[in-house]
This record gives C-alpha cells, sequence and structure tokens, in this order.
C-alpha cells in the first residue's frame, strides 16, 4: 500500500475508533433524552442508508421500506420478549405455544430481524421488481401496506392492533451507533465494490448495463433484498428503542420521512444519509414546539399535531425544486479531498482510479 | 467463410407497424458488414432484435450456430455480441475506466461476501480487469482521459469510449449503430480506420449502420440495404452504388439527410 493510502486508513480507523470513544464517555455523561435522540438517529440513518442503496444507487423507486422495518421490530420483539410478559400482552389470544416462551439475547434477535426482513424482500422483490419507476412504487408500497395488514391480523404471533408492550430496553449508544457503523462500512464495500458499479450503471442506463451483460433483475433483487435486510435491522432496534410497537407506526408516512432524509442528504451518497438522519432527528426534537399552544402576536394559537412533518414537507419541497442534489449529491466524505484541502498532496496521480 | 449470424425470416412489429418484415441476413465471421437505408428504415430495430432488446414477432436469429431468439440481452452478451447505441448511452456517473470496468463485472470470480470483506481473491480478480481495462483504453487511445468523467470527453472519444466499452465484453461480433453520426468527413475517415484496425485487433466480425454511403463504402465488403423493414439490395458497395432501387429509394434520401 502507498503512504497515501495507508495515511487515509490510518485517519479512517483513528475517526472510529475516536467515535467509539466518545460514545463511551457520552453514554456516562448525558442524559437519556440526548441519548434517546442519539439513538434514534442511528436507527434513521441505517433506514436512510439503506433506502438510499435501493433508491439512489440502483434507481429503483421503493416505498417499502416501513413494511420491511415492520418485520424486523415484530421479529426482534417478540423473540427477546420474556415469556412471563408474552402471557400478559398477548390476553386477546394466547400467543403461538411455539414462540411462548422464546427469550433469546438482543444480538441474534437482531440479525434474525434483518434475515427475515431480506426474505421477504427478496419474495415481493420477485413480482414487484418487474416493474419500474411509478408502478414500482406503487406496488412496493401495496406490499408494505400488505405486510402491516398481516401483522394486525395474525393475532397469535403478534398480538394484533394492541401491539407488543414491555420489549426489552436498550439504550446502549454502542449498540445504536455500532449497527450504524457497520451498516455503513458495509454498504461502503458494496457501493464501491463491482456489483456497487453495476448498481450504479442500472441506475444510470438500464439498457447500456444489459448490454454490458449484466443481468438486471438479479442485481436489482440482490440491492433490494440487501436494503429491506438492513431495514429490518433498522426495525429490530427500533423495537428495542421504545419498547413498545403496535401495526400503525408502520405507514406509509413513516416511509415517507425516511424517503426525506435520503433526498436531504443527496440520493447516492452515503455520507448524505447518516448526516440527514442526524440533522433530522435532532430537528425532529428542537422543533417539537411547534406543535405545542403558542401565543402569536396576542394571538392563542391551538397545537397542531404534525406540524413537525409540513416544515419537512415544505424543506423537502424546496429542495426537490431548487437543490435537486440535497446535501452531497453523489459525492462522498472523502479523505483525499480534506488532505488536499490540507495541502497534503498525493504522490501518484493513478492511484486515485486504484481498483476497489 | 464460417457464418457468424444469420437471421431467418425476422419480422418486428410496433403495434400495426412493420419496422422489419422477413429479413434474411448472413454474417461471416471476419466480415466488416454494412446495414444501410433511409430514416425509419428499421436499421436500429434490426440491432435491437439480434441483441434481445426486443423479442422479435416471428422469425430466428442464428449465433455462431446457435439459436439466440428470445434470449435476454445479457445472455446474448455473453454469447459474444456486443453492440453501441445511436444516441450514446454512456453511465453518466462514472468516469472511462469505470464505464469500461462495468464490462468485466460478469467475468468477476469472487462473490459479494469476498468484495465485503476485502478478501485477496476479490481484491486480486478486480485489481487484474483494472489492469486490463486500462490496456483496453490504451489500444483504443483513451488512456489519457481514463479517470475523466466520461460525460466530459468531446463527442467523438464519447463514441470511442461506446466502442471500448463493447469491446471489453470481449466480442466476437460487434454492433456499430451510426458511429460516424454527427462527424465530419475527415473524423468519419479516422473512425473508419479505427473500426479497421480494431477488427484486426480483436480479431472481430464487425456490423455496421451508417446513414451516409459513402462512410461505409470504404471500409464494408458487403452492404445490405433496407426500406421500410424490407431487404431492397445486397452486395458489394460497387454494385449497391449501381442498384436501380437503391438509387431509387435511398439516395433520393439522401438529400434531405445533407
Ligand atoms: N419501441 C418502438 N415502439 C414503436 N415503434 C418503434 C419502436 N422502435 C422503433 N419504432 C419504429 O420503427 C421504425 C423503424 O425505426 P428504427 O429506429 O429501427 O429506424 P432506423 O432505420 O434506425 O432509423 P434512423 O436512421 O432514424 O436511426 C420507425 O418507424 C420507428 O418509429
Ligand atoms: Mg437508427
Amino acid at each position: 500500500m502507498e503512504g497515501r493510502a495507508r495515511l487515509e486508513l490510518m485517519l479512517t480507523l483513528i475517526v472510529v475508533l475516536l467515535t467509539f470513544g466518545v460514545l463511551y464517555i457520552a453514554q456516562g455523561n448525558m442524559n437519556s433524552f440526548y441519548i434517546r435522540v442519539l439513538n434514534l438517529a442511528a436507527i434513521y440513518a441505517i433506514l436512510a442508508l439503506s433506502l438510499n442503496l435501493i433508491l439512489g444507487f440502483t434507481g429503483m423507486f421503493s416505498l417499502g421500506h416501513a413494511g420491511f422495518m415492520c418485520i424486523g421490530s415484530y421479529v426482534a420483539a417478540i423473540l427477546t420478549m420474556s415469556p412471563a410478559s408474552k402471557e400478559i400482552i398477548y390476553f386477546m389470544e394466547p400467543i403461538h405455544p411455539w414462540l411462548a416462551n422464546v427469550e433469546w439475547p438482543i444480538w441474534p434477535a437482531i440479525l434474525l430481524g434483518g434475515i427475515i426482513a431480506a426474505l421477504f424482500g427478496f419474495l415481493i422483490g420477485f413480482p414487484a421488481l418487474r416493474l419500474r419507476d411509478d408502478y414500482l412504487a406503487i406496488a412496493t408500497l401495496g406490499f408494505a401496506e400488505i405486510i402491516r395488514i398481516v401483522v394486525t391480523n395474525v393475532i397469535p404471533i403478534t398480538n394484533g392492533a394492541l401491539g407488543l408492550k414491555n420489549i426489552p430496553s436498550v439504550d446502549s449508544l454502542l449498540v445504536y451507533w455500532g449497527c450504524a457503523i457497520i451498516t455503513i462500512f458495509v454498504l461502503m464495500r458494496i457501493i464501491n465494490s463491482s456489483w456497487g458499479y453495476a448498481f450504479k450503471a442500472i441506475r444510470d442506463n438500464e439498457i447500456a448495463a444489459q448490454a454490458m451483460g449484466i443481468n438486471i433483475f438479479k442485481h436489482k433483487l440482490m440491492s433490494f433484498t440487501i436494503g429491506a435486510f438492513f431495514a429490518g435491522i433498522a426495525g429490530a432496534l427500533m423495537s428495542f428503542l421504545i419498547t413498545s410497537i403496535d401495526p400503525t407506526m408502520y405507514r406509509f408516512t413513516f416511509t415517507f420521512q425516511i424517503l426525506l432524509i435520503v433526498v436531504l442528504g443527496g440520493m447516492g451518497s452515503l455520507s448524505g444519509s447518516v448526516i440527514a438522519a442526524v440533522i433530522f432527528s435532532i430537528a425532529m426534537e428542537v422543533l417539537r414546539f411547534v406543535e405545542q399552544p403558542m401565543n402569536l402576536l396576542g394571538m392563542e394559537v391551538p397545537g397542531i399535531p404534525g406540524m413537525r412533518m409540513v416544515i419537512f414537507s415544505l424543506a423537502l419541497l424546496l429542495i426537490i425544486l431548487f437543490y435537486r442534489r440535497g446535501l452531497m449529491g453523489t459525492n462522498e466524505f472523502n479523505w483525499s479531498w480534506v488532505l488536499n484541502r490540507l495541502g497534503i498532496r498525493s504522490s501518484h496521480r493513478v492511484k486515485r482510479g486504484e481498483a476497489n | 467463410m464460417a457464418e457468424i449470424l444469420r437471421t431467418e425470416q425476422l419480422s418486428m412489429e410496433f403495434g400495426g407497424l412493420r419496422a422489419v418484415a422477413d429479413l434474411d441476413l448472413t454474417i461471416n465471421e471476419g466480415e466488416i458488414i454494412g446495414l444501410i437505408g433511409p430514416n425509419g428504415a428499421g436499421k436500429t430495430t434490426v440491432f435491437n432484435v439480434i441483441t434481445g432488446v426486443y423479442r422479435p414477432t416471428t422469425g430466428r436469429v442464428i449465433f455462431a450456430g446457435q439459436d439466440i431468439t428470445g434470449w435476454r440481452p445479457d445472455q446474448i452478451t455473453a454469447q459474444g455480441i456486443a453492440r453501441t447505441f445511436q444516441n450514446i448511452r454512456l453511465f453518466n456517473t462514472m468516469s472511462v475506466l469505470e464505464n469500461v470496468m462495468i464490462a468485466k463485472h460478469v467475468r468477476l470470480k469472487a462473490t459479494l461476501s469476498e468484495a465485503i470483506l476485502g478478501l485477496p481473491r476479490y481484491r486480486k480478480a478486480r485489481q487484474e480487469h483494472y489492469q486490463e481495462c486500462l490496456e483496453l483504453l490504451e489500444k483504443v487511445q483513451l488512456d489519457d482521459v481514463a479517470f475523466e468523467q466520461a460525460t466530459s470527453l468531446p463527442y467523438g472519444k464519447q463514441r470511442r469510449l461506446e466502442i471500448a466499452r463493447a469491446l471489453a465484453t470481449e466480442p466476437k461480433l460487434l454492433l456499430l449503430d451510426e458511429p460516424a453520426a454527427g462527424m465530419n468527413p475527415q473524423e468519419s475517415l479516422e473512425l473508419m480506420e479505427f473500426v479497421q484496425r480494431i477488427r484486426q485487433e480483436f480479431d472481430l466480425t464487425v456490423f455496421m449502420i451508417e446513414h451516409h454511403m459513402e462512410v461505409v463504402m470504404g471500409v464494408c465488403q458487403r452492404i445490405y440495404v433496407i426500406d421500410y423493414g424490407v431487404n431492397l439490395a445486397e452486395g458489394n458497395p460497387e454494385e449497391i452504388q449501381n442498384n436501380e432501387k437503391v438509387i431509387e429509394a435511398y439516395l433520393g434520401a439522401v438529400d434531405t439527410n445533407a
């Protein structure tokens, strides 16, 4: 490895270690409200990253993300809840005997949440990915709604509309951001690999990609399934963060929030998704006041629930109208740029195109 | 000479429109063959049917002794037919080199998990493709712009990049859809020399659509002329130039394109 590349790798490692150090210190010193907001940001980051893989990098207009997340949430919740609370909570119909005594640790439950979501991604992708653009959007939207309705109705497994409570609570920044960092790492590797370029080729020009020998359907299905996997992971984490879930959480509005983050950060930029997810989560808290009753110029204005989303939607509209690239466009944060700014030059020009 | 491509009674209908009608073509290994005809004659459609973009309404496409009718485009590419597009279709967000490397993806002997983990087998395979593609770019004199954004290239080089990208799929048969479109006579001449050179160097058979007859006359051994999807004439440049039907149907149209 050449000096410059080694330097960049070192810098990356240092940043990752520093991040974990900061997380560790934050965990001990920050109040639980802030920790919760940061954990939510990690979940949003994973969701945005995975939707970006599908939408921004492969060019598939999918609106089914909340559905995959829903699956991950339920799988992880059911697997980790204690048998005692299952007995109390499933009072309409008792829980299926196979699941009654299961009490897994969180990690295998998170993983299985991702795997089952991926399985559904694969099964849904099979018919749906033969469609394109708006048709694909409508089909995936429909499938996500079907998932939600099935979840509402298989009461012995999901407890139906009543939802699940007493899910084990996890408040460790390391768990949420650990998952986010793994997601960033894996997706970065995928995006920069031969497969990532195949996805981008499909996005840029499907007919040309096919003429280059790429099996479009197979690669779309691959990207879609990987995206669903990480959405499932994020769903599992969501269960542990908020400890009570019900099917109404996973409506289309949730997908819309993720879509908003992706567009805000830049379709086709992983770093953009992460930055936008953090901004979005913090802004959601900061803007809470707009939904409270207010005194505007001597007038009593009642609180309007959903006002924050109105603000975000307007922001989205403005971005799409005037700054379609989002924060990062298709650019990524990269050390070369930073180092060049600092006046540390690369010794070999060709190295820039090093295969990865 | 061994036959490499044959179409039998090939027809393509769009709704009521017969874009290609009962077309019989035969192309032999190592030839440079032209396909000409006026605007909307169905030339591009012939390419689209051969490469699997459209499934023909009736008829068959035989490539290297194998019936490839109805195959997917990526399967046909894998079999050894590559093409360029009349309206350039580059991967806009990628560099010149990355555009060419896309063609190597299907040849990568490693799995996605190896790529994610950064294992040696993947890195080695990828590095080999990287070298191969750089060498290919050298052969087509695009190595100096290897790391430039594909869309930042001047028009002529974009056309050459499309050819380079097609070559990277390691084809036996290369289909060129109006490669000289938009070029001045001098550039067209250079392009035709280039086509002859790569035909030699990569051991190709070339099947080329060209609007301008003068351009193809120089390089093609045989020329097919179609109009309204129907085979109007076939023969060597001299025969085509003197063919009554061609002069009537085709040369009349040249003026309108000038
Ligand atoms: N996908 C399609 N759907 C409907 N009609 C089509 C389609 N593709 C081509 N056509 C029609 O088929 C006919 C032949 O078109 P084609 O593009 O093959 O002509 P061409 O010979 O390549 O013309 P040009 O010299 O302008 O490139 C035209 O009338 C065109 O409108
Ligand atoms: Mg054409």
